[in-house]
């Protein structure tokens, strides 16, 4: 299964590439990894997007937890979040293909952020199924470049309640 | 404390922090990059710097010198290839949670990324392997990364630290200022095991009619043998240890099983096979220890104390964790249960049976020498209180299975990374650190010549070390392999033809050397050893060549399939 985990980890030197090293030296999967400030400075929030079973992202977290410049690790996958993701798509630009694109970004609520007479961009942010929506309907006009951000997310403000384990076993 | 007036040079402050750190000794080797250190340390005398003629040999033996005394080992090295010869040396450390600080020269900070001349990345190398590294870019930074490399190594689970210092940071001048605490936000070890968990423990110890202690290298780190052997004690639980518990409980008591696992006594993976309450204490369900994991202690309550969070449910999911320091969790287990009458009689004599059915054993009839006969001995003549340090392979597991360590911190052995070279360097270390127990190195013939160029500083310090060379001619524990599993194809392992003289290699050092492959002369030469001659001794053993450690449980098998003597395997249920 599909997990997001955000790290907030020291804004110092070196801390990226140890939980970079971290994934690659343990085997763990990456899908996507991101990094940026928080609203700390001294703090950067990374966001993983990574997969295994159960026992593989509890380790993930434990492994994530025991370094030194870690300072939090959230499994977002438990919490109501925002997920985010952006994408630059530049496609071939032919005659009379413009408006079908044009229309298409539009259901996206993408954007042409740049045009001449060989290539069109699309930016396109969401969800990240929304973006791989758009990258697909993108395909036919011949993708000749493209990138893509990564997920960031944060969590809700409103949480759903917890359940209570008895609960659970009833 | 406040900052000094007058300002200090980076290696004036270097050597004052290790002041503050109660650093006595340092094992190094100088060089371009930390030459400026070097120059400092010729006026320096609140501590001793010992030269080893390897920088793995420096990282082993402060390595083992923590191991032996639970003070934080330090090295000394320089940039480049002194920095990456410690690499072995720290991943050993790692993986065996040994607390120790390693300081590797840089070059200049202007430098670094040109491909300078002895430039490396030893940070980006080390990242793998140590609890946390620094490179220091600002001399106002260097008091205080010390003081936290110190706590970082020596605190929570132990391990070791990298500092980086370039040349220009130890040349450069600041006040001094040396931090009374240390604060690392993302770093705060949990000591108290939670109470309610504590609670838990005692009650399934109390329910429990097959209970059995699984103790690792945490129960020594933590100082916890005491408290271990009080709670065993008290109710008559038995006790087994992996590699790097021997010691923790006494092995010469009856209630110790000896060590578990693949080499591991036939009574201590049946009682392990069969307990119906696992305590595991300080230790990691190694792959060494466990065999095949679905089957291991199949049928047990498993309760897990260990300081490291990510130790736990990392290879087998247990029913009751507890993360805290072993010393205080047993103490709080033993407070609970104090005074209560618990009755494993019927357990213990199950074991007992288990014990009398399959002892250890070996060939003696033949009159042949044999590498566990001279163990036997070795243990018998130090009564169990030396301070052995091993090599890695048969050798090793003869000496845990043959040797009754009764202390803790009594064997050193590179038991995680399984790192060849580490027995002699590791005994100059430990005989450092410990000045009233005998020192011995018990090593084989490949091992051996691993790290010899460290006789030298045996020597040089004349340091009482007992240097035993158990000369099998062969890889042992490979060929064992070869022959067991391998087809008999014993591919590179057979060092008959190649192997040196050894001991006038030893002599050559200015060492008393001895040799025989008469088991009537072994008593002799260990008595001249351990009795007679003051100072470094080595005897090499010409043994029988081709004999293999029993028991033995294959790779990745259950403890079951326990192979107990040549073509024998015996199926235990």
């Amino acid at each position: 299964m599909r997990h997001t985990v955000t790290v907030l980890v020291e804004n110092r030197f070196g801390a990226f590439d140890r939980v970079a090293n971290l994934f690659s030296g343990k085997g763990f999967n990456i899908h996507s990894i991101s990094i940026g400030e928080t609203e700390i400075r001294e703090i950067s929030r990374m966001t993983i997007v990574t997969e295994g079973d159960d026992h593989i992202i509890d380790q993930v977290i434990k492994q994530l937890n025991r370094l030194v410049d870690t300072l939090k690790v959230v499994n977002l996958t438990e919490h109501h979040r925002v997920e985010r993701e952006l994408a630059l798509i530049t496609v071939t630009y032919q005659k009379g293909n413009l408006e079908e694109i044009k229309n298409l970004a539009d259901i996206f609520r993408a954007k042409i952020v740049d045009i001449n007479n060989k290539s069109i961009t699309v930016e396109v942010t969401g969800p990240p199924e929304k973006v791989n929506a758009a990258v697909n309907v993108m395909m036919p006009f011949g993708i000749k470049e493209m990138a893509r951000s990564g997920t960031v997310a944060l969590k809700r403000g409103e949480q759903p309640k917890p359940v209570k384990k008895e609960l659970l076993l009833n | 404390m406040k900052p000094t007036e007058k300002t200090m040079s980076g290696a004036e402050i270097f050597f004052e922090a290790l002041k503050r750190e109660k650093v006595e000794y340092i094992f190094g080797y100088p060089g371009g990059a930390n030459i400026k250190i070097y120059e400092q340390l010729y006026d320096i005398d609140h501590l001793t710097h010992i030269l080893t003629r390897h920088e793995q040999g420096a990282t082993h033996a402060a390595d083992a010198y923590a191991r032996a005394t639970g003070k934080t080992g330090v090295a000394l090295v320089t940039s480049g290839p002194g920095a990456t010869n410690t690499v072995t040396g720290i991943a050993t450390a790692y993986m065996d949670s040994s607390p120790l600080v390693v300081f590797t020269g840089q070059v200049q900070s202007h430098l670094i990324g040109n491909d300078a001349f002895q430039e490396a990345d030893i940070i980006g190398i080390t990242r793998p392997i140590t609890k946390h590294n620094f490179l220091v870019r600002d001399i106002r930074e260097l008091a205080s990364t010390i003081r936290k490399a110190f706590y970082l190594a020596n605190t929570g689970r132990p391990g070791p630290v990298v500092v980086d210092l370039p040349k220009d940071i130890i040349a450069a001048e600041t006040t001094f200022e040396y931090p009374d605490t240390v604060d690392i936000r993302g770093y705060k070890p949990n000591y108290h095991g939670h109470h309610n968990q504590i609670k838990k423990a005692a009650e399934a110890v109390r329910n429990a009619k097959r209970p059995l202690f699984y103790v690792g290298g945490g129960v020594i780190m933590s100082n916890g043998s005491e408290e271990l052997r009080v709670l065993a004690d008290e109710h008559g639980i038995p006790v087994t240890m992996t590699l790097q518990g021997l010691g923790a409980y006494p092995g010469d008591k009856p209630l110790s099983l000896g060590m578990l696992g693949m080499h591991g006594t036939y009574w201590a993976n049946r009682a392990t096979g069969q307990c119906d309450l696992l305590v595991a204490l300080g230790a990691r369900f190694d792959d060494r220890v466990t065999g095949k994991l679905d089957t291991f202690a199949k049928n047990a309550y498993k309760i897990h104390v260990d300081i490291d969070p990510s130790a736990i449910d990392k290879n087998i999911v247990v029913d009751l964790p507890i993360v805290g320091d072993v010393k205080h969790i047993l103490a709080g287990i033993a407070a609970e249960l104090s005074g209560e009458e618990l009755d494993f009689t019927e357990w213990r004599a199950q074991i007992d049976e288990w014990r009398a059915e399959c002892p250890l054993s070996y060939e003696k009839a033949d009159g042949k020498l044999r590498i566990p006969h001279i163990i036997e001995r070795i243990s018998e003549i130090t009564k169990g209180n030396a301070v052995v340090t091993t090599d890695v392979g048969q050798h090793q597991m003869w000496t845990a299975q043959y040797y009754d360590f009764v202390n803790p911190r009594s064997l050193i052995s590179s038991g995680g990374l399984g790192t060849m070279g580490f027995g002699l360097p590791a005994a100059l270390g430990a005989a450092f650190g410990v000045k009233d127990r005998p020192i011995v190195n018990i090593n084989g013939d490949g091992g051996w010549q691993m790290n010899i160029q460290e006789l030298v500083t045996v020597k040089h310090h004349n340091l009482p070390i007992k240097m035993i060379v158990l000369n099998n001619s062969f890889l042992g524990m490979v060929r064992q392999w070869q022959e067991l599993f391998h087809k008999e194809k014993y591919s590179f392992t057979d060092l008959e033809s190649s192997n040196p003289d050894f001991v006038a290699i030893a002599e050559a050092f200015g060492i008393p050397s001895f040799s025989t492959g008469d088991v009537g002369e072994v008593d002799e030469l260990l008595d001249k050893a351990f009795n007679k001659i003051d100072g470094p001794v080595f005897i090499e053993f010409k043994v029988e060549k081709e004999d293999m450690v029993f028991p033995m449980v294959p790779a990745g098998a259950s403890v079951s399939e326990m192979i107990m003597e040549r073509l024998n395997p015996k199926r235990m249920v």
